[in-house]
């Protein structure tokens, strides 16, 4: 016991709407720097991610394996250091100066595009056998065979998965905060310094946050519906 | 038209073809039949190398499959395949099923293809179907389109892998009409099927293979009322 009284804090709090009100626009000027954090870093790790998963599952193990190795070390690795590792470790190897705005993008860009090509992998790998089998039968090349056949039957069953894909990464874009981006999470901090009102102010964020991702999973169900109904592949 | 010479092709330690020696002539019709596990299918999907053989030569048209003198893709067009489950591609219609491969792989104007691929329709009487998408058509309409698909790259070979044992036996008739047919055209056809009915009408010779070897092969009438062997008169005496 540090000789806080405990409980007074509880008892005597008051959430503070009056500074929630004041702060809220500061606030909500943050959530287009989230939101265009996740908007590109998404649309880029769609195709990188595709890229990776072709190579993930390529017979050339000279291809096979650094994907794999890609895949691995950024899925076992906390984005946060990541995104210490883009900002602030490779430019001492390679010299360059860093930019806080795309050093986190590409961060999250090279986050995302491993977990998504493992979305990707796990949609080609649940087409069945026959479909390349009769594919290849026809003549058509590998290459042929995986755009014309597999990979549209694939997208119908990646879009669920991308979709909670891009919810963890809006949550996880607050993350760019720590290399001084001011998204909606740098400002709760800003926040929470200027009016002493730390819970007002991460909370109110937090409540943010939670709006988008609660619209966002909804407008996903829908779209899941939808393919369910017209469920073809 | 087709040649094969001491093919072998073992998965792991399961040695399923053990040299299959078997020449196919232009216009024959080959009933390939046998025990579950003999490696019929397997031969089968040798022949266009969607099993890559282990040892042996394999030759369709004058070229050698496994001696890098031609390419497979441009053998596999050569020979069209028809399998047991269909394998229809779910995500287009039945025109565009047979449609795609001409168009990708040939590069046919759409418009010819499309032409192309009505007339097949037509052929294998699916012409009222090819708006149609697979799951919205029977088993026996899913492999008369698959036939119809595989027609469309003007194969000279046509290979069928037990083409009617996913069938309902009502749909059983429509398919072998199909590719009876097709026999009659002068298609080069290789069939592993365990329709007795269609093998003594349709083909030319039948082959009996158990454990990875032709045991006994011959004309229909000459097979079905005399055979020579002790283990294809015990597979005869079990299916008929």
């Amino acid at each position: 016991m540090d000789g806080r009284p405990l409980g007074e804090g509880a008892a005597l709090f008051k959430f503070d709407l009056g500074v929630v009100a004041r702060y809220l626009p500061f606030l909500v000027r943050g959530v287009g720097i989230t939101i265009e954090f996740t908007l590109i870093s998404f649309l880029l790790a769609i195709v990188l991610g595709l890229v990776i998963a072709l190579g993930r599952i390529s017979k050339n193990r000279f291809v096979r394996i650094p994907c794999q190795i890609y895949i691995d070390f950024i899925r076992g690795t906390p984005l946060l250091a990541q995104v210490y590792l883009v900002h602030f470790g490779l430019p001492q190897i390679f010299g360059y100066k860093p930019v806080g705005f795309i050093d986190a993008l590409i961060a999250l860009t090279l986050n995302s595009s491993a977990y998504m090509a493992e979305i990707y992998r796990a949609g080609i790998e649940s087409i069945e056998a026959g479909q390349m089998e009769a594919a290849r039968s026809l003549g058509m090349t590998y290459g042929q065979a995986m755009r014309y056949v597999i990979l549209p039957q694939t997208i119908r069953r990646v879009i669920p998965p991308m979709g909670n894909e891009f919810i963890t990464l809006l949550k996880e874009s607050s993350l760019v905060s720590v290399i001084g981006m001011e998204d909606l999470m740098m400002r709760a901090k800003m926040m929470a310094g200027r009016s002493f009102r730390p819970f007002e102010a991460y909370f109110t964020s937090a409540l943010i946050y939670l709006a988008m991702t609660f619209t966002f999973s909804r407008v996903l169900g829908r779209v899941e519906g939808r393919l369910k109904v017209s469920g073809r592949g | 038209m087709v040649e094969v010479k001491q093919l072998h092709k073992s998965f792991g330690d399961l040695h399923v073809l053990r040299g299959i020696d078997l020449e196919v002539k232009k216009g024959e019709v080959v009933v390939i039949i046998g025990p579950s596990g003999s490696g019929k299918s397997t031969f089968l999907r040798c022949i266009n190398h969607l099993e890559q053989p282990s040892s042996g030569e394999i030759h369709i048209d004058g070229g050698n499959l496994d001696d890098g003198s031609v390419d497979i893709n441009l053998i596999r067009r050569t020979a069209g395949m028809v399998f047991q489950q269909f394998n229809l591609f779910p995500h287009l219609t039945a025109l565009q099923n047979v449609c795609l491969a001409p168009t990708k792989v040939l590069n046919m104007p759409v418009a010819e293809a499309e032409e192309l691929g009505r007339e097949l329709l037509k052929k294998v009487g699916l012409a009222d179907k090819e708006a149609a998408y697979p799951q919205q058509l029977s088993g026996g309409q899913q492999q008369r389109v698959a036939i119809a698909r595989a027609l469309a790259m003007k194969p000279k070979l046509m290979l069928f892998d037990e083409p009617t044992s996913a069938l309902d036996p009502e749909m059983i008739g429509e398919v072998l009409m199909v590719m009876k047919e097709l026999a009659l055209d002068g298609m080069t056809m290789l069939v592993v099927s365990h329709e007795m009915g269609f093998a003594r009408e349709v083909a030319d010779r039948i082959v009996f293979m158990d454990e990875g070897l032709i045991i006994e092969e011959g004309e229909p009438s000459e097979f079905f009322s005399n055979p020579k062997h002790e283990r294809t008169k015990a597979f005869m005496s079990k299916i008929l």
